[in-house]
């Protein structure tokens, strides 16, 4: 009896993990979107009123279709998780909700002015004056921002859990804004908003790349394509800083999830950076190893000492394989759109244009998918490498877990849901981007500005 | 009154907007589905699509909101809740993204063959949601839901008498409210005869539903005597609001008097709502511990209260701008 209860929680562990894994990483692209597409449409529209336009009028209006779809989509997406929490992690929500579930509360609000204004903003075009449309979407940016921010102290919470005491088990002296701004709050919220519009730009540059890939090279495709590609560009030597600092916070305050994402073993001094590799029988294989890299970039001193996996204690340690692989990842890619923007800005400086070689826009069209597959992979570098414990060093996943008989039916539940889901976004995203630019036919016959915007259509 | 009852009240002011607001959003969907595919049909859908379109995702949000005030002001009985009740809380989940996703895809194409298939997507989900959020509500009124992590019943907690009450109740309250509201809407976008078959709908499921309720007391009589004696005690002077605002509803749409008919009903779905509520207090849970024991500790409480009267400060205002400059002024206003 007690062996079959034991083996429906590890049933139950494993499957409720990939669940929320799964529809968190569904959800946090979708999220992005909804936090950094709101400025680029807010950025067009300006600029199409301030200059008349009609190219910057006609993105913002097809823009705002687009986040209709998108923010519809995040929003209910999200609205799971909310339910997941409770469904999947009684034991967490139930023991320390009242500790972090606060930020929770301010984003809903945050969440609340996000809806309001983007109806108004998505069914206003002709209710309101220009000023005001523009106006009115103003609050969906800046709440945008604002949820992300509350969702993601959430998370930082459980990486460093602050603001109780436990006395014999007992959770005491709670304090909410303690639990809010714990100390991995300024780093992990600020890699992520970063993410989340570069996300954006890079996705948005993306898809106007494969369309003058196809031979649409007209300013409408063009002025879509500088400015994603602007919004990502701008953040990505920031991220670059911003990750430098996470990954210091991580050492000093996570040493073993550091250890996980750099695939060190055992404390030691003068400990490589290792790059790559596959990691089996206690030991890093095939990694390109910088000598005395890690200790340098961790200390700012070759012979420093870095913590190991063996610092902590067995069954207490993270899986190694896919934290160090995702977070290689992840800082590959980050290079490599650092890369996109300095290319970018070089051109831009140069020529006040972007290049229009196909090399250039192939490396554009990857940006989207790798900025998307970077964001995946941090979220599994951090998620992943603070296992066994769902709330550092307090408690673990296994004594988070529901215990009901038959949870795992969820995941596959969810999988077919989604598969679906994901195919008709897609669709409809594409029908969206193919649809004829209904300004077309409205600009002056025999403009420049009219052929700018037929080949808007397929 | 106690933070810890001050913050039950913020909770079920969530619940009484979320019914109101997010219930109508529903019952639109129960009358896109049962629309037909007559040119009279496709104007309905076009109505609803219409009245709901710049609303649904703010509506949507007080169901968030009041999940968060539970887990932050009440995590145990949340985690109680939330893991007896998994299966029908799954399936509440499924459906607000099948709703949301479809409502949205649907008005992004044009083609009428996937608009009809996603309306079908978005209308079944829209019937299924709110009754699975009947359900769980029927479990936990019916003491089904004991403290404790998913110590109740996976399945009897809402496959019994009081969920299938619950949620044809919360069905049958989505698609009253929302006929009610669109005579109204109808009728300020001059189309009188829809405005005439909304009025018919909306006093057939408000029969229908006085009907539903009368059988239920003997339902909760023999399935949630707690209930019933909470109900037909303290609760009392909220049913008899419920049935009073409900009647009047009804003589008011019998009289096409569709602006004056939103409050009463508004009042008799809050009143059932409030009704329970007061029924059950001081217990989240039938069985479990009193509110102020299950409560989070003070400095939770009071970071609640103080954060929803911040943002109360800047929604309500968002709120109203949002509602006038769609049409529907909300279910109390004047026209």
């Amino acid at each position: 009896m007690l062996g079959a209860t034991a083996a429906r929680l590890a049933t139950n562990r494993a499957f409720a993990s990939a669940q929320m894994g799964f529809s968190l990483g569904w959800h946090v692209v979708l999220a992005s979107f909804g936090v950094g597409f709101p400025l680029l449409v807010l950025y067009a529209e300006w600029r199409g009123q301030r200059s008349r336009d009609p190219v910057y009028a006609e993105l913002a209006r097809r823009w705002s279709k687009v986040l209709g779809v998108l923010f519809a989509v995040g929003a209910v997406s999200g609205t799971i998780l909310s339910f997941e929490l409770g469904i999947l992690w009684p034991g967490l929500m139930g023991r320390f909700g009242s500790v972090f579930g606060f930020p929770f509360s301010l984003e809903g609000f945050a969440f609340f002015v996000e809806a309001i204004f983007l109806g108004i903003y998505l069914y206003g075009w002709d209710r309101v004056s220009p000023r005001a449309h523009l106006a009115s979407g103003v609050p969906i940016a800046l709440a945008g921002l604002a949820s992300a921010w509350f969702v993601v102290t959430a998370n930082s919470w459980m990486n460093d859990p602050t603001g109780f005491r436990l006395v014999h088990g007992k959770v005491t002296d709670v304090s909410p804004w303690a639990g809010m701004l714990n100390p991995a709050t300024p780093t992990e919220t600020v890699h992520m908003l970063a993410a989340a519009y570069m996300v954006t730009g890079f996705g948005v540059a993306s898809v106007y790349a494969v369309a003058q890939l196809r031979g649409r090279t007209g300013r409408y495709h063009a002025t879509g394509m500088r400015l994603g590609l602007a919004m990502g560009a701008v953040l990505a030597p920031l991220q670059g800083v911003v990750g430098d600092l996470s990954a210091r916070y991580v050492a000093s305050h996570q040493p073993v999830k550091l250890a996980a994402m750099e695939a060190v073993f055992h404390t030691s001094r003068g400990v490589p950076e290792s790059l790559g590799g596959i990691a089996y029988g206690g030991r890093l294989h095939l990694a390109v190893r910088i000598p005395d890299g890690l200790s340098l970039l961790t200390h700012f001193d070759p012979n420093s000492a870095v913590t190991g996996l063996d610092a902590a204690p067995a069954g207490t340690r993270p899986p190694v394989n896919p934290v160090h692989l995702s977070f290689d990842a992840m800082v590959l890619v980050g290079f490599f759109l650092l890369l996109v923007a300095g290319w970018s800005a070089w051109a831009w400086w140069r020529r006040r244009s972007l290049p229009g070689t196909r090399p250039y826009l192939f490396a554009l069209v990857a940006a989207g998918p790798l900025a998307v597959a970077a964001l995946e992979a941090g979220w599994v570098a951090t998620e992943v490498g603070r296992q066994p414990w769902i709330v550092y060093r307090v408690m673990r996943v296994s004594e988070a877990v529901s215990p009901a008989p038959g949870l795992w039916v969820g995941l596959p539940v969810l999988l077919v849901v989604y598969a679906a889901l994901t195919a008709v976004l897609l669709v409809v995203l594409r029908r969206l981007a193919a649809t004829e630019a209904p300004g077309a036919q409205a600009a002056a016959p025999g403009s420049g500005r009219e052929a700018d915007l037929r080949e808007a259509g397929p | 009154m106690t933070a810890a009852q001050a913050l039950a009240v913020v909770l079920w002011l969530a619940v009484s907007c979320y019914a109101l607001l997010g219930g109508a959003d529903f019952g639109a969907g129960f009358w896109d589905l049962s629309a037909g595919r007559s040119a009279r049909g496709d104007r309905m859908r076009a109505r609803i699509e219409h009245s709901i379109g710049p609303v649904w995702e703010a509506n949507h949000v007080w169901l968030i909101f009041a999940l968060v005030v539970l887990w932050t002001g009440f995590p145990s009985a949340f985690a109680s809740i939330a893991s007896t009740m998994y299966v029908p809380l799954t399936a509440v989940a499924v459906g607000v993204i099948l709703r949301g996703s479809a409502f949205a895809f649907r008005k992004a194409v044009q083609e009428p063959a996937s608009r009809r298939a996603l309306g079908w997507v978005f209308a079944a989900a829209s019937v299924l949601t709110p009754f699975f959020l009947g359900a769980v509500a029927g479990g936990i009124a019916s003491g089904r839901v004991p403290p404790g992590v998913a110590s109740g019943s996976v399945v009897g907690s809402w496959a019994n008498p009081t969920s299938w009450l619950g949620g044809t109740m919360a069905v049958g309250t989505c698609a009253w409210l929302a006929a009610v509201y669109l005579t109204a809407d109808a009728t300020r976008a001059g189309e009188d005869d829809l405005a005439e078959a909304f009025r018919a709908r909306a006093l057939a499921t408000g029969v229908a539903l006085g009907a539903l309720a009368l059988s239920g007391i003997a339902v909760l009589h023999a399935d949630a005597p707690v209930l019933f004696g909470g109900l037909t005690g303290r609760g009392l002077a909220c049913i008899a609001v419920s049935a009073a605002a409900g009647l009047a509803s009804l003589g008011l749409l019998w009289r096409r008097r569709y602006v004056l008919a939103r409050p009463p009903a508004a009042l008799a779905v809050v009143a059932v709502v409030w009704g329970w509520g007061v029924a059950q207090y001081p217990r989240l849970l039938v069985g479990g511990p009193s509110l102020e024991a299950a409560a989070a500790p003070g400095p939770t409480l009071h970071a609640m209260l103080w954060a929803s009267l911040a943002g109360a400060l800047v929604v309500v205002p968002s709120l109203a701008w949002l509602f006038v400059l769609f049409g529907r002024q909300g279910p109390g206003a004047p026209p």
